[in-house]
């Protein structure tokens, strides 16, 4: 479970002022403005910010199925230009394929790969034990529970050894209960897996359970207010949630968020409570 | 109040509603009454009802307001000519003329307006190309085509054929493109993100995104081929069963006409079921208005 040994080379990610604006003339919407970070090979990466302030656009770079409008996205020093299965991404909802069965949904990837038909279905089944779904391979996703879809939306993308993992509010649609078992799951496959992930997400909880490291955004436009480190020992438990420290840094975040707060932000401001918040150190 | 009638109703619809049949030790949901039936016993009852009403006002003349049954043959003359049918040559003639035509128009219209659906629903380009001639010539119903197709074709067959082919063709279309308009946008994502290329997208997410849709249109197609050729057969045919039912008319073979529509119907409702099962198999996990058994 510990992140000890040799770190992972590759899944870096940079941004170097990347902006995203959709429309043209008076329609024209300012999604994402000047967003510059580095996340370094293996880093678990939260993105935190109040809905509809440009946190999933951001993602849609790095995907790739968005291109910035200025700026420029890159993962181990190249920039992104299309989708690609060494970017992994799940959705809030599961996009699994209905008309798949959950084995041939999880074996897609092999099968765009050229893998053979028996070679593929044998590591789809491998990573499908991983995430607790050995006995479901036969199932179509309708016949699936929320959770258990998100489960093999994980293996779907993992299967393909990503070099990053793009996550975009995914267990947001899961009740308190499933959401929790589906973190520690999470956390499980990363250390096992050693990816880089992004996860972006508006609840202050769960940024702060999984992340090594949060970027606060602001509303629309979406700016980076805030960027620090969260020392909290792994493994991660949920006895965490309610530990000094933690709650610490929730306040923290809480502040960050308060719309008052984010609304005195001009063009050219710092992070409002940057005074507060250790700097996260390159 | 409100909620006392919501709870002493919402059983009684359901009972209306319900497809299934309700198992005889059961006692219907309707309250009042007491003993049970199977309801295929009813079904039968009612059908029976029916073609002993028709039989008597047949036999004897009866006007039903401005309905006269005085040349409607009676059941009991048409089953005679049913009986007949099934044993003479023609039979086979006239039936299998109308099905390898709807089989030949209509296999046409599948291929090409799937085809062209899933390419006219991806590409805005190829839409905005070819979209309004087939947006002009669609209201314009495949019988109207009649005399236009007879001078198009060097061949009576070859006319029908088309005419068979342009009343699928639409509904094919069309629903076709509704389909692969209606996909999920995050599935194609998916399939991109997941490594998949132009090509792989079409056959992975396209297609069987757009084939529940695609039956639907199918169905529909089958049953506007069938309406075209049988008009088409009335006015150029030479065998076929809607030429038949012409030739009864004129021939005076009364029963023979009701003979004919029966047999149109009981093609086109084979034609339905059979598009149905293939359905059922091609979208197995694909149930209208609910999950999976």
């Amino acid at each position: 479970m510990s992140r000890d040994g040799f770190s992972p080379v590759t899944g870096a990610i940079s941004l170097r002022d990347v902006g995203v604006h959709f429309g043209t003339g008076r329609h024209a919407v300012q999604a994402v403005q000047g967003a510059s970070f580095d996340i370094a090979p293996g880093e678990f990466v939260s993105v935190l910010g109040p809905s509809g302030c440009g946190k999933s656009t951001l993602l849609g770079v790095l995907a790739g199925f968005t291109k910035p409008s200025s700026g420029e996205a890159l993962v181990d020093g190249l920039p992104v230009e299309r989708p690609g299965a060494e970017r992994a991404v799940v959705f809030q909802q599961p996009t699994l394929f209905p008309w798949k069965r959950v084995l041939a949904n999880v074996a897609f990837g092999p099968k765009m790969r050229g893998v053979g038909r028996e070679e593929r279905k044998r590591i789809a089944a491998d990573i499908l034990r991983e995430v607790g779904l050995a006995d479901f391979h036969h199932h179509f996703p309708v016949q699936l529970s929320g959770g258990m879809q998100q489960r093999v939306s994980l293996a779907r993308v993992l299967v393909n050894r990503p070099r990053v993992l793009l996550m975009d509010e995914p267990f947001g649609a899961l009740d308190a209960q499933t959401r929790l078992q589906m973190q520690e799951l999470l956390l499980e496959l990363w250390a096992e897996h050693r990816i880089t992930v992004l996860f972006v997400t508006h609840d202050i909880d769960e940024a702060l359970f999984l992340g090594d490291r949060v970027l606060v955004f602001s509303q629309r436009p979406g700016r980076i207010m805030a960027d620090f480190r969260i020392e909290l020992p792994r493994p991660r438990t949920p006895a965490l949630l309610t530990s000094d420290h933690f709650v610490y840094l929730k306040r923290r975040c809480l502040g960050l968020l308060r719309p008052e707060a984010t609304s005195t932000i001009d063009g050219t401001s710092q992070p409002v409570f940057a005074g507060d918040i250790e700097q996260s150190s390159p | 109040m409100a909620v006392a009638i919501q709870v002493e109703s919402s059983p009684q619809s359901t009972g209306v509603h319900t497809t299934r049949p309700v198992a005889p030790v059961e006692t219907t949901s309707r309250g009042r009454l007491r003993f049970s039936v199977p309801r295929w016993a009813l079904h039968l009852v009612s059908l029976a009802a029916c073609v002993t009403l028709w039989e008597l006002a047949s036999r004897h003349g009866w006007t039903f307001l401005l309905v006269r049954f005085e040349n409607v043959p009676a059941p009991s003359l048409v089953a005679g000519a049913g009986w007949g049918f099934i044993h003479s040559p023609k039979a086979l003639s006239h039936v299998g003329n109308s099905l390898l035509r709807i089989f030949a128009g209509f296999s046409l219209a599948a291929v090409l307006a799937v085809t062209l659906g899933l390419i006219i629903g991806r590409f805005r380009l190829v839409s905005d190309l070819l979209l309004s001639p087939f947006e002009l010539l669609r209201p314009i119903p495949a019988v109207a085509w009649i005399p236009l197709a007879i001078l198009m074709f060097a061949t009576g067959e070859q006319s029908m054929v088309f005419i068979t082919f342009i009343g699928a063709f639409f509904p094919i279309l069309l629903a076709t493109i509704h389909g692969v308009e209606g996909i999920d946008r995050k599935l194609v994502d998916a399939a991109l993100s997941l490594g998949a290329g132009p090509f792989s997208v079409f056959r992975e997410a396209i297609l069987p995104g757009a084939l529940p849709s695609i039956m639907t249109g199918l169905s529909i197609g089958m049953g506007t081929s069938w309406f075209s050729l049988i008009t088409a057969e009335m006015v150029s045919g030479q065998f076929g069963i809607g030429y038949y039912t012409w030739e009864a008319y004129t021939l005076q073979n009364y029963p023979d006409i009701v003979l004919g529509m029966v047999v149109i119907g009981v093609l086109g409702m084979g034609s339905s079921a059979l598009l149905r099962w293939a359905g059922r198999k091609l979208t197995p996990w694909y149930r209208p208005g609910g999950a999976l058994p």
